[in-house]
């Protein structure tokens, strides 16, 4: 697969971006970090990372990045993971934190407890191949989702891979995986978007 | 990510942690109030302690683990992962720690160590642990033992960077030459750097550590934070450096308000400084913000006997 006119970034302010950089060049797709307004205006799709959302939050608010980010990720492509997802969802719980309210979905975080809690586990998803290796690192939980929020795999009733229009966002890790699929869905998703 | 963690889940689960610190400052704090200033600054995590290393190198005396009660408040004052250390091969304390429910364990020389052979064998813990380096055979030796994550020693509590850029280049140097060792090499260079040949072998063929390397000690200022993860760190500890007055006097985060506004603007300015290291306007935009700096103490003028970084073998 080549980028197909995608200028996908990832955005490199803090967490596992080299990771998501690592997954989309195993499936033949150059990305780009993105931590100033100059680089997020030169892509057209955007991976908002793990990490931690509280750091995030701090750093975004500088030079009007985060009133940029706050357009882009209601008009553009969008992946989000773990942290990611946090700073996308309506509501924040545990405790509440501001977030960009792009994904209608309540969200939890640290919600199976601490470092010791983290687990790899298989998920029952709906895209084609079977179940999906889920990494949860301190993960948060999706508490509800709204009626347009597609649900694509669930962990004891509870989502953990969900889209929204053109958001994608997971509460696990597949960039920590091997299983590249959800990384292609995205890729299709913002393919989708370019025509 | 790396083809070490290919097999192990519970390896997997440890380096996924430190992935996600990668990037970010961690700051040593010694009471709930510091641990919020840390949160609030942008910190990814925080580590818990009872005297910084400029306290410990001042007053002298055993470092042990912190007192659990400590440890618990912090970690229930914020959401960030919270850190603690242990001494080197005090593999009780590390219990104690994991019972606890720290996110990473640190057997750290900055402690009186507990055993003068042995670190702690660290894949009998679900808990992730880091460890210090000052070279690569060293950072390779307690990767073996199990840890997730190695943090280039500097020389810890002196505000002084000049050792950690020392081992952080010394580690980096040493990682290029087996990039370009013949594959007969190998065997030679493991044998000389005391490190096991698989993992040698591994670095050789990536380039880099099979584990986040993260650096420590001595980082004081965001020049030095920008310094570091231009060297090759992937994420800065700031320990006496945000929350120090004199060399062993903290700041009064709690009670005197000036004091607890400077300790604000370095943490914040640490953050800002590691995040857009490569970026010299914003590295001097933050370094603007920051109201006073530890005063330090020059490592050059601390004999070898009394350092902390010649501390694990």
């Amino acid at each position: 697969m080549h980028n197909m006119g995608l200028r996908i970034g990832v955005l490199a302010i803090q967490g596992d971006y080299e990771a998501h950089a690592a997954a989309f060049a195993e499936i033949g797709v150059t990305t780009r970090p993105v931590k100033t307004l100059a680089e997020l205006s030169a892509v057209s799709a955007l991976v908002l990372p793990g990490g931690e959302s509280t750091t995030m939050l701090r750093l975004l608010r500088r030079d009007g990045f985060d009133v940029a980010l706050r357009d882009f990720v209601r008009t553009r492509p969008i992946f989000a993971t773990c942290a990611g997802c946090i700073l996308l969802a309506r509501e924040v719980l545990n405790p509440r934190q501001e977030s960009f309210a792009a994904l209608d979905l309540t969200i939890e975080r640290n919600a199976y407890g601490r470092q010791n809690d983290s687990t790899i586990l298989p998920v029952e998803t709906s895209l084609p191949g079977g179940p999906l290796e889920a990494v949860f690192i301190r993960a948060p939980r999706i508490l509800s989702a709204g009626p347009e929020v597609e649900t694509l795999a669930s962990r004891e009733g509870f989502p953990v891979l969900v889209r929204q229009g053109k958001i994608l966002a997971a509460t696990f890790h597949p960039e920590l995986a091997t299983d590249r699929r959800v990384h292609r869905l995205f890729l299709e998703i913002a393919a989708a978007e370019q025509k | 990510m790396s083809e070490m963690n290919g097999n192990d889940t519970g390896l997997r689960l440890k380096v996924g942690l430190a992935e996600m610190l990668k990037g970010g400052v961690i700051m040593d704090v010694m009471n709930v109030e510091q641990a919020r200033i840390a949160e609030e600054a942008g910190a990814v995590a925080v580590m818990a302690l009872e005297r910084v290393p400029a306290m410990i190198r001042a007053e002298g005396g055993v470092a042990r683990m912190a007192n659990p009660k400590l440890i618990k408040e912090i970690m229930g004052a914020v959401t960030i992962p919270v850190m603690a250390k242990a001494r080197i091969g005090h593999f009780a304390e590390a219990q104690i720690l994991q019972a606890l429910g720290v996110d990473f364990i640190d057997e750290s020389e900055v402690l009186t160590p507990a055993d003068e052979a042995h670190h702690i064998d660290k894949h009998a813990f679900t808990t992730p642990f880091v460890c210090g380096a000052r070279n690569l055979g060293e950072a390779l030796r307690r990767i073996a033992e199990g840890a997730a994550m190695i943090r280039t020693k500097g020389e810890a509590g002196t505000g002084d960077v000049v050792h950690a850029v020392q081992h952080m280049r010394q580690i980096t140097k040493e990682m290029r030459q087996l990039t370009v060792a013949r594959e007969e090499e190998l065997y030679h260079l493991a044998k000389e750097h005391g490190a096991p040949y698989e993992l040698v072998r591994m670095v050789a063929k990536a380039g880099k550590l099979p584990v986040p390397n993260f650096s420590a000690g001595g980082i004081a200022t965001p020049a030095d934070a920008a310094l570091m993860m231009q060297l090759g760190a992937e994420t800065v500890f700031v320990g006496s450096g945000i929350f120090m007055k004199e060399r062993a006097t903290p700041l009064d985060v709690e009670h005197n308000q000036k004091e607890r506004e400077e300790a604000v603007s370095r943490a914040r300015a640490i953050v800002i400084a590691t995040t857009h290291f490569s970026d010299p306007k914003i590295v001097a935009e933050a370094s603007e913000q920051v109201k006073g700096t530890m005063k330090g103490l020059a490592a050059a003028a601390i004999e070898e006997r009394d350092q902390l970084q010649t501390r694990g073998w």
